[in-house]
Order: C-alpha cells, then structure tokens, then sequence
C-alpha cells in the first residue's frame, strides 16, 4: 500500500445490514417482552448501577440491537438484578431476564 | 425339605436382598458426595442427645405422620395407616412366629407368610389373641388402602384440589402396593378356611371361601402375594416409595445440623429422595393456584431432577415464596435446591463490581446504620417516614445508600449468580464496617434476610419493623391512636416464613389504629407478586396472584392495608388498585 504520511480511522459506523444479529434473534425468542421496548429510559433512570457507573438496560438494548457482542459481555456483569428497571418499565419489559439470557447468551457464543 | 420353606418365598426374598443392596449403595454414595462440613456436623452431633431427638422425631413423623395429619386429616389417616399398620404387621408377625416355634431365630420370611407355615393342630401361648391382632392390623391397613384409592379417583374428596401424575414405574410400584394387602387378606383367607387358623376377618372370609377349591387356589394366592412384595421392593428405589427410607435418614441428618450448601451435595439427593410425592405442595403454590401453571411447583420440579430431566423454565418458574415449604410435611428446603439448580458458572470474578468504591461516611461516626435498600429507593415515601421516626426520636444515624444504593446481593443469589453476590456482599460489608455503628436497620425485608442469614456482620441488624417497636417501647416515639383506622396487614415472605416477624409489625399496627384480621395471616401468607426470584413468569400472571393475595388480604374490608416491604408496597399499587396501601414506617410517620 503506498504511504500517504497519513493513515484513516477504522470506521465507528455500525453495519446494520452485515451485523451478526444471532444472540439478538435468540434473545427475542427467549425474552418475548424485549420486542416491547420503546427505549423510553424509564429504566435507566432508575438503575441502582447507573448511581455508580455509566450503565443501564437500555444501553444494553441499543448494543444487543447493533449486534456489538463485546462490549456487551463487560456491560451485563454491571448489572446487580436488584430488580428496580423491571418494576418502573412501562411497557412490562422482563428486563431482568433480559439481561439473565443475554448473560447466559454471551457466554454460550464465546464458546463457540 | 425343610418344613418352614416353599419356593413361593423366593421372589419375596430376592425383592427384599435386591433392596437392601441398592440401599446401601446409595447410601454409600450419598455420604461420600457430602462435603467436608456436613461430615463434620455428622461425626460430630451423632453421639448426643440429638440422636435421641431424631428417633422420637422418626417415630413421630415417619410412624403417625403428625405433620401431614395437622395438614389433611384424611391423608394422614391413609399414610398412618400404611406406615405404622405395615410395620406393626411386620413386628407382631415376627412376635407370633417366636411364640409359635419358641425360637428368637427362625427363617426370615416365617412372620410375612407365617398363616402358611403354621402348623395346623398346635397350640402355642396367645395363639387367639395373635389371630385377632392380625386380622385388626390388616384390615387397619386396608383401610387406609380405600382412603388412597379414592384419592387417585377422586382427590377433591380428600380436600385435595390437585393429586400428583405419576411415571410408569411409579404406577407399576402403585399397583404392587395396592395388591399386596388384598392379596395377604386372600391368601390367609384361603389358608384359614381349611386349617382353621383365621382371625374374625380371615377366618369369616375363609369359611365363604370354602366353596371354592381351595386347595388348587391356595399356592397360586400364596406366589401372587409373594410376587407382589417382590415387585415392589424390587422397584422401591426407582419410585416416590424411596421417601420411606430417606425420610428418616433426612431426620437424623437434619438433627445432626447438617445443612444444605451452596453446591450439589449428597444430602441434597437425600432430601431429593424424601418427597413422597404427596401433592400437599401443588395446592399452596400460587402458581397452580392464581396463574394456573402446573408443571413447576416443588413436587414436578424434584421430579425432574430425579429423573434428570429438569428444564431451565422450570427450575427458575418459582417465587421462592417458601410456602410450600413451609407446608411440606417433610419439610424439603426446596428453594435452596432450586437455587443450587440455577447455579449459573463460568463468569469471570475477578473484576466483577469494581466500579463499585464503597465511601466511608465523612460524618462523625454514628451509632445506628439505616440502609433503605434498592426497593425503598422506588417506595420514597418509606424512606421519608423512616428519616422523619429517626429524627423525632433523636437517633443519631448514619443513611448508608442515601444517594448510591449497593444491592445486597440476594436476588442474584436466587437467580444463581453466586460469585456476583459474593461480589457485592463483600462492598456490601466494607460499605457497613467503614461507618462502624452499632446497629443496622434495614427497610427492605430482602435486604434484611441477607444482612442476617448470607452476611457475617460484627453488629446486629434489624428490620425497621423491630427498630420502632423498640422506639416505642423505650418511649422515644409516641404516637396517637387513631380509633376509627381499620388496618390489615400483609406478612411479606421473607420476614415472615423467612424470619418469623410476626408480632413487631402488629403490635405498631395496634399503636396507631385498629388491627383487622385478614386471610392467610402470618406463615400462611401469600406472595405480593412482585417476587424478584422469578423471571420465567410473565406480567399478566403476576398479576393474577397479586390480585388473588389483594383479595383475601381485604376480606374485611380494611381502610388501610399495611405491609412493611418496599416491594409489596410497590406491586399492590401498580396498576390500579383502590385499596391504600402503606408500609408501617409510614403509618407511625402519618401521626
Ligand atoms: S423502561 Fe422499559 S420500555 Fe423503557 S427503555 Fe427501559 S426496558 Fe425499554
Ligand atoms: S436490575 Fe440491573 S439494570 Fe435493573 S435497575 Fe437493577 S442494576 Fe439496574
Ligand atoms: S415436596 Fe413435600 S409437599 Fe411436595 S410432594 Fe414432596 S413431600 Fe409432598
Ligand atoms: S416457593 Fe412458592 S412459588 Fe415456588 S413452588 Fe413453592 S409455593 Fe410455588
């Protein structure tokens, strides 16, 4: 390759058509009531782990939605289950089992 | 050939020396998968008077069946019947037959066929009398063997509303054991009605029998009831007739202080073992009752292990509310096995929680320690009540989670995310032993459980229910009594069955207004439907169980329905509700 002097930053952007959406489709099958979300952030509001950390289900949501695996893996295991998000989501989200499966997900494909 | 046998016995002792095989191997087995401190409560409790506790516990339990019997009287009558009128068959017929042949050592299968065996024209001491004990000891048994006939046809007659399905080798076992007593009546019948020997029943039944040929029929009878007993002792290990055995090994080892631990261990299959498969546990699950699931409640979910074929939904569709438990007449713990089967692995543990940096107060040191907890975090009203009570009695207090709130750990410890927990009992305790006070007082009965059955702390905690009744009762509060307050309260699980606080809560309740009774009071209490333990079960059947637990709370139609957990608070409110709903810190606070 010839040498400009100068190099490019790996693109951020996030291909939604060649994301790998497998743990997403499973978690859908797993946790119907993730489909409800509306991504209101009336659970990360609450979080008892967002009171110390940047962290809550929605953020998970977005991460599990654009197929970013990685970061996922490190963000689940902030989650407590203290079971605040599940009582104050208005669309009865099983957040907790959301962020359980995921767990169980992540690590199953990093297995893989 | 010798007098006192007849090939017709072999089965009978081949299914019995099969048994005691199996038994003992499993035993074996069972004791070498205990870990290292369950052996050390055995060797170290078995010379003691609790070993003496446990065989009256035994006879009390596994003989009368006085637990089931509080439960169900029927039921019980059926299992006494079994238990005790069995083994009394099996003790007198060993008595008779040393009275007969005058020997302390004879055949071992003598006293089981002994009508056969007994010589005809002998006299030997007490012979009526035995004939007579007998008889009543069968027909006793028979007894009982209606009740539990009735029961597989018909279980609502029992006061049963749901009876067990059973596997296919349970039902052959079933039928074994409902031939075996019918065929033990024809056979001696047949016997007595040529040598005489009968007592009231076999004798009276002989004498109709007469008009057949009984001396063709009598060794088919004979090898039928031998083949019986043979079937069912040969499959006695692979069935819920296990419990038989185990139940008692469960009882020694319970009063030896051996305890469940966070891991499979050989009492877990002990206690696995014990369930009778009895149903008692299907009708308190309000997952049968309010959401109308019926494949989870303790009794499938321990078969399902048994028969290694146990599905995740099952094992983690459960409130953990403990009821069952509680009315389990073996008293399985089947909630710590659950979470042992919902053990969840392979997380890395090293860093987990470290963005958690538990601060020390900046404050001088105080000597009480309130912890609201996550839940009181979403309940403000609590939290305010509880500041205002601290204030007006002038406590000087240390608000541990003010701002950042630390989960105490419990609900991933339900879900099996032990090294989590651990985790975060360990900020939890740093957290607690860096604002050094006296004394914790927690909101949250969740929280409240932890602190004292999963924490080691160095100071007592309390639930606020019990920090203000002290209060009270050191006057430092005072409050009114309003005459025209009717109050119901609701026993929320964990300091209810978990802890049995029963009377802090009451007794504030009657300070302030007037305490009405509800239904399911106390240990009896139902789930709020908010239980943190279960994921599996969706919004709209907790609900249903929350409605049905709303219910009978306000049968006598409360003013107020008063609990003391942020939870329960949270979930009788959601979704219209008409009924006010208040934790008792605030009801002191409202004065
Ligand atoms: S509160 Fe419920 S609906 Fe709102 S973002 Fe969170 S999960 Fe989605
Ligand atoms: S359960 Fe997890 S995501 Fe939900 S509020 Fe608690 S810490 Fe936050
Ligand atoms: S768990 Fe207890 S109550 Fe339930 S079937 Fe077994 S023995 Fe009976
Ligand atoms: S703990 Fe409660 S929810 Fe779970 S099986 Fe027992 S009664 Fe049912």
């Amino acid at each position: 390759m010839i040498n400009f002097g100068y190099t490019l930053n790996k693109s951020g952007a996030i291909n939604l058509v060649e994301a790998d959406l497998s743990l997403y489709n499973d978690l859908m099958k797993k946790v119907p009531s993730f489909a409800r979300c509306i991504g209101c952030g009336g659970c990360a509001a609450t979080c008892a782990a967002r009171q110390h950390t940047d962290f809550s289900v929605l953020k998970c949501n977005m991460l599990i939605r654009r197929g970013e695996y990685d970061t996922l893996s490190k963000e689940l295991n902030k989650c407590m289950l203290c079971g605040k998000c599940s009582l104050v989501c208005p669309r009865n989200v099983n957040t907790r089992a959301m962020i359980i499966q995921a767990r169980l997900l992540v690590n199953s494909f990093s297995k893989r | 050939m010798n007098q006192n046998f007849h090939p017709f016995v072999i089965p009978f002792m081949l299914g019995v020396i099969f048994l005691v095989i199996v038994m003992i191997v499993r035993l074996v087995r069972w004791f070498r998968m205990m870990d290292k401190r369950q052996r050390v409560a055995v060797s170290r409790n078995i010379i003691s008077f609790k070993t003496l506790k446990a065989i009256w516990e035994t006879i009390r339990e596994s003989l009368f069946h006085r637990n089931i019997f509080k439960t169900n009287f029927v039921l019980g009558y059926m299992h006494f019947c079994f238990a005790f009128g069995w083994l009394m068959l099996i003790v007198m017929g060993k008595v008779e037959e040393i009275f007969a042949s005058g020997k302390i050592f004879t055949e071992p299968w003598l006293g089981i066929f002994f009508k056969y065996f007994e010589p005809i024209g002998e006299h030997y001491p007490l012979q009526g009398f035995f004939a007579f004990v007998m008889d009543l000891l069968l027909l006793f048994v028979l007894s009982g063997l209606i009740l539990a006939f009735i029961k597989r046809s018909r279980s609502t007659i029992l006061g049963l509303r749901k009876t067990t399905n059973h596997s296919p080798i349970d039902r052959t076992a079933l039928t074994a054991l409902w031939l075996i007593f019918p065929l033990r009546l024809f056979s001696e019948s047949i016997t007595a009605s040529y040598k005489g020997n009968g007592g009231f029943l076999t004798q009276t039944i002989g004498n109709w029998l007469s008009v057949l040929p009984v001396e063709t029929i009598e060794l088919p009878a004979w090898w039928a009831y031998s083949i019986a007993l043979c079937v069912f002792f040969a499959l006695m290990p692979f069935t819920r007739y296990m419990h038989i055995f185990t139940e008692v090994l469960l009882i020694f080892l319970r009063k030896w202080k051996v305890v469940e631990s966070a891991e499979k261990t050989g009492y877990t299959f002990i206690e696995l073992y014990s369930c009778s498969r009895c149903g008692i546990c299907i009708d308190t699950c309000q997952i049968n009752s309010a959401a109308n699931i019926n494949n989870t409640q303790a009794v499938y979910f321990i078969r399902d292990v048994r028969e290694e074929q146990l599905q995740d939904e099952i094992a983690d569709n459960c409130l953990m509310c403990n009821r069952c438990t509680n009315a389990c007449p073996v008293g399985i713990e089947q909630t710590q096995i659950r979470r042992i089967y919902r053990r969840k692995k392979g997380f890395d543990s090293e860093k987990l929680y470290d963005y958690i940096k538990p601060e020390a107060p900046k404050d001088a040191q105080a000597k009480v320690l309130y912890f609201a907890g996550c839940m009181s975090h979403l309940t403000p009203g609590i939290i305010t009540a509880m500041k205002q009570i601290l204030d007006n009695a002038k406590i000087d207090y240390h608000f541990l989670d003010e701002d950042k709130s630390i989960c105490c750990g419990r609900p991933l410890k339900q879900q099996g995310f032990l090294e989590q927990a651990n985790a975060l009992m360990r900020k939890n305790s740093e957290l607690i032993n860096n604002a050094g006070g006296t004394v914790l007082v927690t909101s949250c009965p969740i929280c409240y459980n932890s602190f004292a059955k999963d924490y080691n702390l160095s100071i007592p905690v309390m639930h606020h229910s019990q920090y203000i009744e002290q209060l009270l009762n050191e006057g430092k509060l005072k409050v009114s009594k309003k005459k025209e307050l009717r109050i119901a309260y609701h026993d929320p699980c964990e300091i209810s069955r978990g802890h049995n606080i029963y009377e802090s809560p009451r007794n504030i309740i009657t300070k302030v207004g007037e305490l009405i009774p509800a239904g399911n009071e106390k240990d009896d209490s139902l789930c709020c439907g908010g239980s943190l333990a279960n994921t599996i079960i969706n919004p709209e059947q907790l609900t249903a169980i929350r409605n049905q637990t709303l219910d009978t709370l306000c049968i006598n139609h409360p003013d107020i329905l008063a609990t003391s957990c942020p939870l329960c608070k949270k979930s009788f409110q959601r979704g219209g509700n008409t009924i006010k709903v208040m934790d008792i810190a605030e009801l002191i606070a409202l004065d």
